[in-house]
């Protein structure tokens, strides 16, 4: 209650930094947001959290000019704006982080930070200020990028950065971040909470879009839970609980982590051996992998995207081609020639859920029973005669495995791109896992999935674990790793950097090797 | 091959480049900002056809250069339209406009002048006449360079030195100016533009705008400088060599420049298949050097001479992102 004397002043005079009152919107006969009211004291970070779809990007987009509210209004520091354009949110002290960044990529760092905020008509002015303002900020906030680097170079951490730096560079003190972490390595996700900390402390309001629980927890001071358009509920985020958010976010409980007995792997399903593999430029992509699966076991395949865990997946599914030996329960897998597709590998027991579920998992314009058929379109049970397909027959799998995945909306006839990303999602595991393939690679299989889907997908791969089939994961989640492999493997650049127990490990100890740093435990062995 | 040969043929260059250069300037402000312009060529002949007209009724070749701006103008601001606020297709809206161009040039001349499709040819003041540089007689004598200074540089019409004077022009503008660092970032991302609340709209209007000035002029350079008067189709593929040049150039002014001379000394070659002959002891087709710049500009694009990355949200719409 003894707050020093200056902020207990502060916070009794100042107006909330943000308030939003009954902002409601509507695309045709979709209501996105829907009497959506908040405030948001100056110098805190406030978190807004909900299911893809929930209304958060409206939500925020309205925020900072993109769309126009059909109703209610927004007050900043207590006085009514109009946000008619970007223009005027940034005039009004809104800076944005997107989730995708607005950078120009052959631009500099400078170049891109004054683009729009120039002094004059004239460049060198404005490059000079630029310099020195980034200078200072970068002393401030532990924001350092080279101002002469070409954004194409850097890592998306520091791009990361450049934006922040952006909003700042504008004068902005409310600062909007749409799921900042999604494209982060855990250390870099850690450098920008710091930068958060910092931020709140000079007194920047900072409002966070996520999904991810684990980021409201650690930095939110206070947090706002959409659903379907619904602001359901805000509360301190020391006095709740990711149980109690999740609950709120979906509307139902929901298990954070699915129950799982431990693995008991039997036979060897897949091995591999110094799997070598050059992309189209001649660039060496994975660099001599070694790998063993086994019955009945999840391995799970950490690391940051880009460091080849992309290329492994397409090379075991049937579309890249590599050099090195990959024995599938004991024979060996044709890595080059005519027989490295993805039919001969699923009839090799090889079943495969893509980690780009919109370009290799689907044809978004194609309907769901088209979509199931696919990979398989050739299985006899599929065959009228030797030349017709048997529509009805697919259709009628189609319907049995929507009502076994609980795919929603429950209709086969609906063309892919009009289910949400967890529908989507449980349509190709539908057709992968139903097939009892020894083997499922399963890449990504959360990225842009509610919560309430993930547990779903979560519980399906344990079970198919449970029945003894070898799963091979690869997530970017270092959550979703330690909660669903039985073993983890880290890739960096490439290589293996080295295998853990999820029980003898933690996620610091993972972060690291994550990073490339060498694995301590395994020379010292 | 003397001297004096090559004098002729190094001035015919300088020439024949003049008309690539404005179009392929043009051409860089409108694809820089992120539209796709295959419609050079049309711009080109409906302002040659436009200049040569009015400067036929006026005696004024000055008054026929403003009307083939504004010819050229209106041809882009169909093309902006298509393109920028009704999100058509470049491509195909480029290629319409060339065919309007390529149709409504020699039926209006037909109707004008009934002579043809052709406009009368042009005398006196309704033509750009060359220019000749000051220190001409001064610096006669000085070996190689005297002759070069006069026959080459000197002698043209002002219109072939206001598209070198674009060159540097363009650059300043492009790498110095506010105006340039918006208009190279709407082509590369409008996303990030639109976000620094920028309008994109304006933005590529005021390029294609640029685009058509550009192309007024060098179409009014072909028909009241280069020849004196409009043909049908005189404009004769050039818009599409400029388009070459352009991505030969990699979308930079001083690329562009050197490009279009290159393709300009082809050109020039090509008139003098003598020369060749003379030179080289053998026969080269016209037709091949009349290719050259297609083939050449194809080896570019292959990659063969570093990559040619055009800018990334070429002929891509820009709609809101939701």
């Amino acid at each position: 209650m003894m707050a020093p004397a200056q902020d207990t002043g502060r916070q009794a005079t100042a107006a909330p930094a943000i308030e939003l009152r009954g902002i409601s919107k509507a695309f045709g006969p979709v209501q996105a947001n829907k009497d959506i009211s908040i405030r948001v004291m100056p110098g805190m970070i406030h978190g807004i959290i909900g299911e893809n779809g929930a209304g958060k990007s409206t939500l925020m987009s309205i925020l900072y000019g993109f769309y126009k509210a059909d109703a209610g209004e927004i007050l900043i520091h207590g006085r009514e704006a109009k946000i008619t354009d970007s223009q005027a949110a940034i005039r009004a002290g809104i800076g944005m982080v997107f989730q995708h960044f607005k950078l120009v990529q052959n631009f500099t760092v400078l170049e891109n930070v004054i683009l729009g905020a120039e002094e004059g008509a004239l460049l060198r002015p404005s490059l000079a200020k630029a310099r020195r303002e980034l200078k200072r900020l970068a002393e401030e906030y532990e924001l350092e990028v080279d101002p002469d680097a070409l954004v194409e170079e850097l890592s998306v951490g520091h791009q990361q950065r450049v934006e922040i730096l952006k909003a700042l560079y504008r004068q902005a003190d409310i600062l909007i971040l749409d799921e900042p972490t999604g494209v982060l390595t855990p250390a870099e996700a850690d450098h920008l909470f710091r930068i958060l900390a910092n931020l709140r402390m000079q007194g920047k309001t900072i409002l966070l879009i996520t999904h991810k629980l684990r980021e409201i927890m650690e930095i939110t001071d206070t947090v706002s839970v959409m659903r379907r358009g619904e602001m359901t509920a805000t509360v301190t985020t020391a006095g709740t609980s990711p149980e109690e958010l999740a609950e709120l976010m979906v509307g139902r409980k929901v298990l954070l982590h699915v129950p799982k007995a431990p693995a008991n792997p039997g036979r060897t399903v897949l091995e591999i051996r110094d799997l070598r593999l050059r992309d189209a430029t001649g660039v060496e992509r994975i660099k001599g992998i070694d790998l063993t699966i086994r019955a009945g076991e999840i391995l799970g395949i950490a690391g940051v995207a880009g460091n080849g865990q992309s290329e492994l997946l397409e090379v075991l599914g049937g579309f890249a081609a590599a050099t090195g030996s990959v024995r599938m329960n004991g024979e060996e897998i044709d890595l080059t020639g005519r027989h490295s597709d993805g039919q001969t590998r699923r009839a090799r027991g090889i079943a495969h859920v893509p980690e780009d579920r919109h370009h290799l998992g689907l044809i978004l314009d194609f309907s769901a029973w088209e979509n199931i058929a696919f990979g398989y379109h050739n299985a006899p049970e599929y065959q009228k005669n030797a030349l017709l397909m048997d529509n009805a027959a697919i259709i009628a799998d189609t319907e049995g495995k929507i009502e076994r995945f609980d795919v929603r909306p429950p209709n086969a006839f609906l063309p892919a791109k009009s289910f949400s990303g967890g529908n989507q999602q449980k349509i190709v595991l539908a057709r992968e896992i139903e097939r009892n393939p020894d083997l499922l690679l399963v890449g990504q299989p959360t990225r842009g999935v509610d919560i309430g889907a993930i547990e779903f997908i979560h519980k399906r791969i344990v079970e198919l674990r449970d029945a003894g089939k070898a799963v091979l994961l690869v997530s970017v989640e270092l959550d979703e790793i330690m909660s669903l492999a039985d073993r983890i493997a880290v890739m960096f650049d490439g290589r293996i950097m080295g295998e853990r127990l999820p029980a003898d490990t933690n996620e610091r100890e993972l972060g690291l090797l994550m990073a490339g740093v060498a694995d301590s435990a395994e020379t010292a062995a | 091959m003397d001297y004096a040969t090559l004098l002729q043929i190094l001035a015919s260059t300088l020439r024949l480049a003049t008309p690539l250069l404005l179009a392929c300037l043009a051409g860089l402000y409108s694809e820089r900002s992120g539209i796709f312009d295959i419609g050079l060529e049309g711009k080109m002949l409906m302002a040659a056809m436009a200049s040569g007209a009015i400067a036929a009724m006026t005696g004024s070749a000055w008054i026929g250069l403003a009307a083939g701006i504004g010819a050229s103008l209106l041809l882009a601001a169909l093309h902006g339209v298509a393109s920028i606020t009704f999100r058509g297709n470049q491509l195909i809206s480029g290629v319409a406009l060339n065919f309007v161009a390529s149709g409504a040039t020699v039926l209006i001349a037909q109707a004008l002048f009934q002579q043809g499709g052709r406009t009368p040819p042009l005398t006196g003041a309704a033509r750009f006449e060359p220019l000749a540089l000051p220190f001409v007689d001064t610096l006669k004598g000085v070996p190689l360079f005297g002759p070069f200074y006069a026959q080459v540089l000197s002698g043209h019409s002002i219109l072939v030195y206001l598209a070198l004077a674009a060159v540097p022009a363009s650059w300043w503008l492009l790498y110095r100016t506010r105006f340039g660092l918006r208009l190279r970032a709407v082509g590369e991302n409008p996303e990030s533009v639109d976000t620094a609340g920028v309008s994109v709209i304006r933005l590529r209007y005021t390029a294609v705008a640029l685009t058509g000035v550009l192309c007024g002029v060098a179409g009014a350079y072909m028909a009241t400088a280069l020849q004196a008067g409009f043909g049908r189709e005189m404009t004769a593929g050039r818009g599409y060599i400029a388009l070459a040049a352009l991505i030969f150039a990699k979308w930079r002014p001083w690329s562009a420049l050197w490009a279009t001379l290159l393709f300009g000394f082809l050109q020039a070659l090509a008139l003098r298949p003598d020369v060749i002959e003379g030179t080289l002891h053998m026969k080269i087709p016209v037709s091949f050097l009349d290719a050259l710049p297609y083939i050449l500009t194809v080896i570019v694009l292959a990659g063969f001479v570093g990559r040619a990355i055009p800018p990334r949200a070429g002929g891509e719409p820009y709609v809101k992102e939701r």
